[in-house]
């Protein structure tokens, strides 16, 4: 039996030792954007903020963002003259919230003849919290976004999200609805 | 150690000129910031032994193939996103390949080359944890993120960072927590939670209430976990806190339960 099994030609195979190089995963990204919010009854100004999102796969996404802006007067204030309503640090506006993304429509911009840009259409929603006029309300995100790399680790994003959350400063509970309207830089790593 | 070991040459300080170390210093900038973008200069070369492979101009199934290379040819890896990969073939084209066409490549030197597809295997075999979570906190909307870190089969540590938002108050909590995994090769697998921390609550500032509060709870859970696909985790939990409220002017302990559904990512 011994004789059977054993082999009659032993290959001498010199192994190489491979160190196999590891290939470099692009799927968070990290950014920065500005643009304008509209809160209501509170006037239209400047927000700021920063997001960062995981890609799960090449459809959806998970998106974490943070954002502030210092809202103005409602027309009651500036018609009085002199009641106010809030307080200062009151009147600023920050909200963060975890949203989930869709690419929808992933497609290329054809800038000129020699330039094509890879971009998508996603459309967004999530939840989180805003703290305005001295609370913290839970708050509803919905919207869409444009994602254009410009390179493939540098996305430019335009995006248009609705904050929904309920204020109570005017006596009863009343649903807003707080459009902002935002440009912003990523980079994927 | 120190005393035997042979002194080490060194450059001689006035070899390298101030200007030189600033344009050292430069370069070594752009070079870690070229590395950002380009990724580790080393790229894995693998040979295709599918019959052929697709180069997508983008890295999802919606972007046009544009190019398509046979079986046997050599081509670069250079980086990934989700599950495409983007390849340099030799005569330097770069397009993006999807995972399910790379799964047969070679090494160049005939051995199979091992690409990472994340599956429940890695699930089973993950040691930290990442999510967020949504629900009700006995009436409150509740937002929580945690980080959970396995130390055994069956024993994982969890913190999680809780914020109720309520039509009364609001309130903010850290929990830290152990929890039990009876079963961890189920699917669907159960695990049970005992935990302690500190909220504080805040009362809403239209009404004219007492202010801020901070308070210890203690809190037992019991929640289940499913493994979804690629890094995703799926978990629905109960918590039953015991909040210890009671003082001078509050005579009762509360007992809140809360309902909280979320998914987790795994590393």
């Amino acid at each position: 039996m011994t004789a059977e099994t054993e082999q009659v030609i032993k290959p001498q195979v010199a192994r190489r030792d491979i160190t196999v190089p590891s290939i470099d995963t692009e799927d968070f990204e990290v950014g920065v954007f500005g643009g304008l919010m509209s809160v209501e009854d509170f006037g239209v100004n400047p927000v700021f903020g920063v997001r960062a999102a995981y890609h799960i796969s090449e459809g959806f996404f998970v998106e974490a963002a943070a954002g502030q802006t210092e809202t103005g007067k409602t027309s009651y204030e500036r018609l009085s003259g002199a009641a106010e309503l809030l307080t200062t640090g009151e009147r600023t506006l920050s909200y963060y919230n975890l949203s989930l993304g869709y690419n929808l429509l992933p497609g290329e911009a054809f800038l000129s003849a020699k330039h094509t840009f890879n971009s998508a259409l996603y459309i967004i929603a999530g939840a989180g919290s805003t703290r305005f006029a001295g609370d913290d309300r839970f708050t509803v995100n919905l919207g869409a976004g444009y994602r254009f790399l410009a390179t493939d680790w540098l996305a430019l994003h335009g995006d248009v999200r609705d904050h929904i959350f309920d204020v109570d400063l005017f006596g009863a509970k009343q649903k807003t609805h707080n459009i902002e309207l935002s440009l912003g830089a990523t980079v994927f790593f | 150690m120190a005393r035997h070991a042979p002194a080490l040459p060194r450059p001689h300080p006035s070899l390298i000129s101030n200007d030189m170390r600033i344009t050292l210093l430069i370069l070594i900038s752009q070079c870690w910031l070229s590395g950002l973008a380009y990724g580790a200069e080393q790229y894995r070369v693998v040979q295709i032994a599918d019959p052929y492979i697709e180069l997508h101009t983008g890295a999802g199934s919606g972007y046009p193939v544009f190019l398509v290379v046979e079986r046997g040819a050599t081509i670069t890896l250079l980086k990934r996103k989700t599950d495409w990969f983007k390849v340099r073939t030799s005569k330097e084209q770069e397009g993006w390949v999807n995972l399910r066409q790379l799964e047969l490549t070679l090494t160049p030197s005939g051995e199979k080359t091992h690409i990472e597809a994340i599956a429940i295997a890695d699930y089973r075999r993950h040691r930290w944890e990442m999510g967020v979570s949504g629900g009700d906190y006995s009436g409150a909307r509740a937002i929580s993120l945690f980080g959970g870190y396995r130390f055994a089969e069956h024993l994982s540590g969890e913190l999680t960072l809780t914020q109720a938002l309520g039509d009364y108050s609001s309130s903010v909590s850290v929990k830290a927590a152990l929890l039990a995994h009876p079963f961890p090769a189920w699917r669907i697998a159960p695990f049970f939670a005992l935990g302690t921390g500190v909220a504080r609550t805040q009362p809403r500032a239209t009404l004219v209430q007492s202010a801020d509060r901070t308070d210890q709870f203690a809190n037992v859970g019991i929640g289940a976990q499913a493994y979804l696909s690629r890094r995703f985790v799926l978990r629905v939990e109960y918590n039953d806190y015991l909040v210890f409220s009671a003082s001078n002017d509050h005579d009762a302990n509360e007992e809140i339960h809360e309902w909280k559904a979320g998914f987790a990512i795994f590393f």
